[in-house]
Formats: C-alpha cells, sequence, structure tokens
C-alpha cells in the first residue's frame, strides 16, 4: 500500500520547495505561473516601447478624432451620412458594408458551394467532372484577381446609362414604321405562308427537338404497350411541339412588309433595355434594382444618432413570430407522429403560417416597387443622365459579392464533397436494407453525421469570407477597412487607433460568428463514449 | 416484364427462388447462372473462398445489388427495377452486415425504432416496445440508451440483428456476422443466431463458422468464382464432399 502512505504523507503537509518542479501536481500551476509572468512582461515592455516611441513623436494615445467631421463621401450608405457626418459614423457605416458584403455573400457561397459539392459526387461523367473545374479554378486563383477580373468585366461590358434612353431619333423611326405599315394594307393567305420563318436557325433546332422529342417517346411507348397505345401515346407531345411551333414561326397577324423598306428606317428601340421584368437594369455605372416604397409607413426615431425603422422592426417581427409558429406545428406533426405513427401533411400550412402574415403586413404597409427609369417629356423622349428612382447597387459591391462567393464556394464545395464521402457506404446500404428510401436516408441517417464533418472547416470558410470583405479596397468598396483603416487613418493620423479599433472590430465580427456556430455545432455532433 | 410474376407458390412454402440470374462488375463475370430455392423456415450456411460472390449473392436478394439477367423471386415478389416490388422485399428481408452498421448518431435505441418509425409508420411508443422487447431477447435492454460506440463489438453485432428484427422481417441474411469479433464474442452472436433458427426463422447465412453450419444449417451451399459448386445437407457436405475444389476448401479450414 505505499500509494496509500504517500498520499497520506502529502496530505499532512510534507511539502517541499522541490515539489514545486518535481511533483505532477504542482509541476503544471509552477509552468503556468512562469509563463504568464513572462507573457505580461513582454506585453509591458511592448506597450512602454510605444507609449515611449509616441512620446518622442509627440504623439499621445486618443480616439477623440471619431467625433470630428468625417469630410469625405461614402458611395454606399446603408443608414444616412453625409460627409458632415463624424468619423464614428462613418466607421458605422464602413462596419455595415463590411457586413453586408459578409452576410450575402457566406448565404451565396453556402448555396453555390452546396450544390456544387453534391454535384461533384454525381453519376453522371460530365456533370461531377464540369464541378471539378469550377472548384480547381475558382481556389487556384488568388481572390484579388477574381475581385479584379469580375469588377472589369461588369463595369466595361455593360452599357452606358443613355444607350437605354428612348431619344427623339427613335420616335422619328416609329413613326415612319407606323406610316409604312398602314400604306401595305392586308396580305393574302398566300404571302403570310411564304412569311413562315422556316429557314431559320431556330426552326433548324425545332426540327430536331421534335425528332428527339417523338423518337424518345415512341421507343419508351413502345417498349410498354402495343403499337396502337404507343402512337397514340407519342401524338401527344407531337402535337403540342407542332402548336408550339404555329406559335413561335408562323408570321405574325400584322402585314408584311418589304425588307428594303424597313432597313432604311433606323431603330425604333433603345440599344439597351432592362431584364427581369423591365425591373433591373445593368450599366456601367452599376446595377439599377427596384426599391421597395411603403404607402403607409410606420415612422420611426433615432436611437444614439442611428435611425430605427418601425416598418423595418415591424417585418422583422411578424417574421420571427410566423417562425415560432411555424415551429410549434412542425413539434405538433413530431407528437402526431409519435403517437399515432403517422406523420400529418404540414407543408402547406407552413407554407400559409410563414408567407401570409407577412403578405398581409406588407399589403397593409402598401409595399410597391419603384422602378429605375428615365423621367419622359410629353413628346416621350427620356431626360437626364441616368436612371432615377429605385436603388443604384455599386458596381463594387457586386464584384466583390460574386468573386468573394464564387472563390469560398469552391472551398465549400471540397467541405461538402468530404462530408458526405466521410460516411462510409455500409450507412446507407443498412438503412436500405431496413426500407428506408434514399430521400429518408439522406435526411435521417447520412445529413446528420455528414453535418458533423462539415461545419467545423465551414466556420473557418464563413471567417475568411468576412475577412476578406477587406480586400474590396482593391476596387474602392468603402467598409470598414477602407473607411477606418483607409480614408479616415490617413485624414487624421491617428493609426495606431485606427489599427487597434479596425483589429478589435473584426475580433468581435469573428468571434461572434464562430461561437455561433460552434453552439450549431455542438447540437448536431456525434455522442460517442 | 411490367407486372408482378407470382411463382406458383406451393402453400407459401418457397421463400426465396433464384433462376439462372447472372451479374456482372464491368467486364467481370461475378455470378454465373444461380439457382437457389430456399424453402421457408429452412437455414442455409453459404461458404467459399474469398471473392467467390458469395456476399455478392446475398446482396442480390434484398437488391442492395443489381442483377443482369435471370429472375429472383422472394415471397413470390419477384426483384424488377420496381421500387414498389423492392420495397416489399426490403420490409420483409432483413439484413445484418460484417460491420455491424449501426447509425452512430443514434442511441441503440433510436437505431432500433427507425425504420419501423419511418417505413412501417408505427406509433413510437409501440414502436419502443418492440425495440425493448427484442433488446430483452438479445439480453442487452440495459445498453438500451448507449450510442453504439459504447458497446462492444458482439454487444453492437447483437444491437444489429434486434434492429433487423423490429421490422418482422420473414426472412434474415447474414453476411459474415461474425468475421469482425474477437473469440470470445463470437460465440454470444451464434447463440443469439441459433436462438432464432430454433424459432423457424428462414436464414441465409455467409459464414465461416463450420461448427454454427454443422448445428443449425439444412443445407450448405458452397460457391467458387461466382458459381454454386456444391449444395448438402451438413453431414454429408463435411463428411463426403462431391467435388475436388469443395474437397481442397474443407481440408484448408478445417485442416488446422
Amino acid at each position: 500500500m505505499a500509494f496509500a502512505t504517500s498520499r497520506a504523507e502529502a496530505s499532512k503537509g510534507g511539502f517541499r520547495l522541490s515539489m514545486l518542479i518535481y511533483d505532477t501536481r504542482f509541476r503544471a500551476i509552477t509552468l503556468q505561473v512562469i509563463a504568464l509572468v513572462l507573457f505580461l512582461l513582454f506585453i509591458g515592455w511592448l506597450t512602454d516601447n510605444v507609449i515611449r516611441n509616441l512620446d518622442a513623436k509627440g504623439k499621445d494615445i486618443n480616439f477623440g478624432f471619431l467625433w470630428v467631421r468625417a469630410g469625405y463621401d461614402i458611395e454606399q450608405t446603408l443608414i444616412p451620412y453625409t460627409n458632415d457626418s463624424t468619423h464614428g459614423r462613418a466607421v458605422i457605416i464602413g462596419l455595415l458594408n463590411t457586413l453586408v458584403v459578409a452576410f450575402f455573400g457566406c448565404i451565396l457561397a453556402t448555396a453555390v458551394g452546396v450544390a456544387v459539392g453534391v454535384l461533384r459526387l454525381s453519376n453522371n461523367w460530365l456533370i461531377s467532372r464540369l464541378m471539378t473545374v469550377y472548384v480547381e479554378v475558382f481556389r487556384n486563383v488568388p481572390l484579388l484577381l477574381w475581385i479584379l477580373l469580375t469588377f472589369v468585366v461588369i463595369s466595361e461590358t455593360m452599357p452606358a446609362p443613355a444607350a437605354f434612353k428612348i431619344t427623339p431619333a427613335i420616335l422619328e423611326s416609329r413613326a415612319a414604321l407606323d406610316g409604312l405599315t398602314a400604306q401595305a394594307g392586308g396580305h393574302g393567305l398566300a404571302a403570310r405562308l411564304a412569311g413562315l420563318q422556316v429557314s431559320s436557325f431556330a426552326f433548324f433546332l425545332w426540327l430536331l427537338a421534335f425528332i428527339g422529342i417523338t423518337g424518345a417517346t415512341w421507343q419508351y411507348a413502345r417498349s410498354r404497350f402495343d403499337a396502337g397505345k404507343a402512337a397514340l401515346i407519342t401524338a401527344v407531345p407531337a402535337a403540342l411541339w407542332i402548336i408550339a411551333a404555329l406559335t413561335i414561326f408562323s408570321p405574325s397577324l400584322s402585314p408584311v412588309l418589304a425588307e428594303n423598306e424597313v432597313s432604311a428606317i433606323g431603330p425604333t428601340e433603345p440599344a439597351a433595355s432592362k431584364f427581369f421584368f423591365d425591373s433591373i437594369a445593368l450599366t456601367n455605372r452599376g446595377t439599377n434594382i427596384p426599391a421597395p416604397l411603403l404607402d403607409r409607413p410606420l415612422g420611426g426615431t433615432e436611437i444614439a444618432s442611428v435611425p430605427v425603422n418601425f416598418s423595418v422592426l415591424a417585418v422583422l417581427a411578424v417574421i420571427i413570430v410566423s417562425g415560432i409558429a411555424n415551429r410549434s406545428v412542425t413539434r405538433r406533426a413530431n407528437k402526431l407522429q409519435e403517437e399515432t405513427g403517422l406523420r400529418p401533411t404540414t407543408w402547406w400550412i407552413s407554407l400559409l403560417i410563414l408567407f401570409l402574415p407577412l403578405v398581409l403586413l406588407l399589403t397593409a404597409l402598401g409595399l410597391h416597387w419603384e422602378l429605375p427609369g428615365f423621367p419622359v417629356n410629353a413628346q416621350g423622349v427620356s431626360q437626364g443622365f441616368n436612371f432615377q428612382g429605385g436603388i443604384q447597387v455599386m458596381h463594387s459591391f457586386t464584384a466583390l459579392l460574386i468573386a468573394l462567393t464564387l472563390y469560398t464556394s469552391a472551398f465549400i464545395a471540397e467541405i461538402v464533397r468530404a462530408g458526405i464521402q466521410a460516411i462510409p457506404g455500409g450507412q446507407s446500404e443498412a438503412a436500405a436494407a431496413l426500407g428506408l428510401r434514399p430521400g429518408r436516408t439522406m435526411k435521417l441517417v447520412i445529413l446528420p453525421q455528414a453535418l458533423r464533418v462539415i461545419i467545423p472547416p465551414l466556420i473557418s470558410q464563413y471567417l475568411n469570407l468576412t475577412k476578406n470583405t477587406s480586400l474590396g479596397i482593391a476596387v474602392s468598396y468603402l467598409d470598414l477597412r477602407g473607411t477606418l483603416g483607409g480614408i479616415t487613418l490617413n485624414q487624421t493620423g491617428r493609426e495606431l487607433e485606427c489599427m487597434l479599433l479596425m483589429m478589435l472590430i473584426y475580433l468581435t465580427i469573428s468571434l461572434i460568428i464562430s461561437s455561433g456556430m460552434n453552439a450549431f455545432n455542438s447540437a448536431v455532433k456525434l455522442k460517442e463514449r | 416484364m411490367s407486372q408482378v410474376q407470382k411463382i406458383p407458390d406451393v402453400a407459401g412454402e418457397v421463400a426465396i427462388e433464384i433462376r439462372k440470374m447472372n451479374k456482372w462488375y464491368g467486364q467481370f463475370h461475378v455470378l454465373r447462372d444461380i439457382d437457389l430455392t430456399v424453402a421457408r423456415g429452412e437455414r442455409i450456411v453459404i461458404c467459399g473462398p474469398s471473392g467467390s460472390g458469395k456476399s455478392t449473392m446475398i446482396r442480390c436478394i434484398n437488391r442492395l445489388e443489381e442483377h443482369q439477367s435471370g429472375h429472383i423471386f422472394v415471397d413470390g415478389t419477384e426483384l424488377t427495377n420496381d421500387l414498389k416490388n423492392i420495397d416489399k422485399v426490403r420490409s420483409e428481408v432483413g439484413m445484418v452486415f460484417q460491420h455491424f452498421n449501426l447509425f452512430p448518431h443514434l442511441t441503440v435505441l433510436e437505431n432500433l425504432t427507425l425504420a419501423p418509425i419511418w417505413v412501417r409508420k408505427i406509433p413510437k411508443k409501440q414502436a419502443e416496445e418492440t425495440a425493448m422487447h427484442f433488446l430483452t431477447k438479445v439480453k442487452i435492454p440495459d445498453q438500451a440508451l448507449k450510442y453504439p460506440g459504447q458497446l462492444s463489438g458482439g454487444q453492437q453485432q447483437r444491437v444489429a440483428i434486434a434492429r433487423s428484427l423490429c421490422m418482422r422481417p420473414r426472412i434474415m441474411l447474414f453476411d459474415e456476422p461474425t468475421s469482425a469479433l474477437d473469440p470470445e464474442m463470437i460465440k454470444e452472436v451464434l447463440d443469439t443466431m441459433i436462438e432464432l433458427a430454433e424459432e423457424g426463422m428462414t436464414m441465409l447465412c455467409v459464414t465461416h463458422e463450420m461448427g454454427f453450419a454443422q448445428a443449425v444449417a439444412n443445407r450448405v451451399v458452397f460457391m467458387d468464382q461466382g458459381q454454386i459448386v456444391e449444395q448438402n445437407a451438413p453431414k454429408e457436405f463435411f463428411s463426403n464432399p462431391q467435388s475436388e475444389r469443395t474437397k481442397l476448401f474443407l481440408s484448408q479450414i478445417l485442416g488446422h
């Protein structure tokens, strides 16, 4: 019983100084105390050094500059800001710009990354190879180059806003065309048939598709049914295809005009046009998108010089309440399944709960969209030099967002692929042998296990993306780095304060992201032993 | 062959019928003209050298592998590409794997109730009662709330057997259930299987446990190079093997 005696001896208080180094119980503490003292000495030396050097330069550490007029403009401001605002407010604007890119970047990169990662495992040779190329191309070229390339491409290839304008010349051409049409009058059936655009490339494509579709349907139907039934089944897609052709390729009911007369008339439409139901305009200055406007807003107030919009708060509140209500529906479904074994259909209830209150609220607030466009005078000629109304999204923002998304999604794709491949094939075999269908197997067996492999590296990617937003400086995107670490720093000369503050803010953002994701991770992680 | 083909089922006597089944992995001919009929309640042990296609054959019976020609009927249902038939067969056939393949993120109890709840649509409470019944049967009811990683290999394999039984299968397939286990754990798993056999379960078992074959099997099937070389009652099979290949195999595994 040597152990018992020595323990008794130790607890009796036979403490010798040498035990601080040779006794495992004290040794750990001793080493930590020494390390702490050394660390504090090092920090003290650094601080002392900084203060002395600042003294020699006649500087002090002072954050007072944050309350001084900034005097510079920022293109993209999510909350009101003018060059009369303070440096402190400019910092907040920069922070918000950083956060908005990071937020949308993380969401888009996850969506693209998951899709690419899953498709890379596809059995389809072409798709899996394409995804491999995607991953290798985007992760092996520096992010900065992608940001610059995207920026150059979208700002150089897009038309100037003037290309969207309706000019007096266009109006004249339209009038001339109307005149021609009136002269031409009606034409007979023969002329219309002659105008049938059978020689076009589109018609050739149509013919190929027609042969392909009817052929495939016939083969499929013939393999299961007798010839009569198969012919009947084949007739359906064939008929649909012919109807489609008649509507696409038959000459319009307007009269046929002489080719040379028409070509003599100038363009009747502007060189560029908006897309997505005439609502979004891409120009070399930026992307003009519709702006949501409220007829009956709830007003707002200002707390600590940050504006608070009650309408936005109301929308957020409704979304949160709907989410909670939807969870209780899911919980009720779980309970019903536990009791009766049958799971009620809830997707339409969920849809109603999630969207109906929001739609009602937005209707009550009088939501409508203000489309970007040019004001027109009485004759219908566009006025001004750029779009009015709507929101102009800066190309620096778009380029940064697209490049960050493409670059980070390549890494996320690899993480997702690794996560799914980390699950042994035996798992899905066992599930299949028990009679579980592939979708259920994915949801109940594979994903819960894959997530625990995916999430920790995914956190790193989110942090990377957030910190990489600081590369926006390359395309003059004024984020935290551009305001606090750029113009404010240069104007005030407070480099130490600016850098410290900037590090502190980036650190805080990163810690918030990582603690949030860690909480999620511990919720899904595997409990073993 | 779009419709379910019913084979003449003599008063439900035929559990599995395999006719002229062939399978290829690319150019490699894994299974050649397999013919095998298993009567209800019959217990068959399949043995043979590694790579002889025995695992592949029983994995074809619940369609973990596809066969390219020939027919497989399980309880009168033919295995085709029809998902309905596959579901029907899988709900009647349980399978136990060499590496257990328990779901590590679920407790033992959840492993046992997952399929009954989501496939059989049984109320959770009832599924848990069934699960506890079978856990008691394999003698580990006290491990119900642990995770598979916390159990020994033998216990894990018994959980895997119980998990299959919870689906109330009429046929059980065992794919080398004891070959990943320590010698002393083999016995506890074999005991469970013997108990199951005594209750009249139709069993197909790929194994090299010749003692088990002698004690339990009605018939021993010997496979080599994707073919069934010989099948016989265990007594004759071991004492009087017909083919040279069988004799060589037996001398090698019984020789030491």
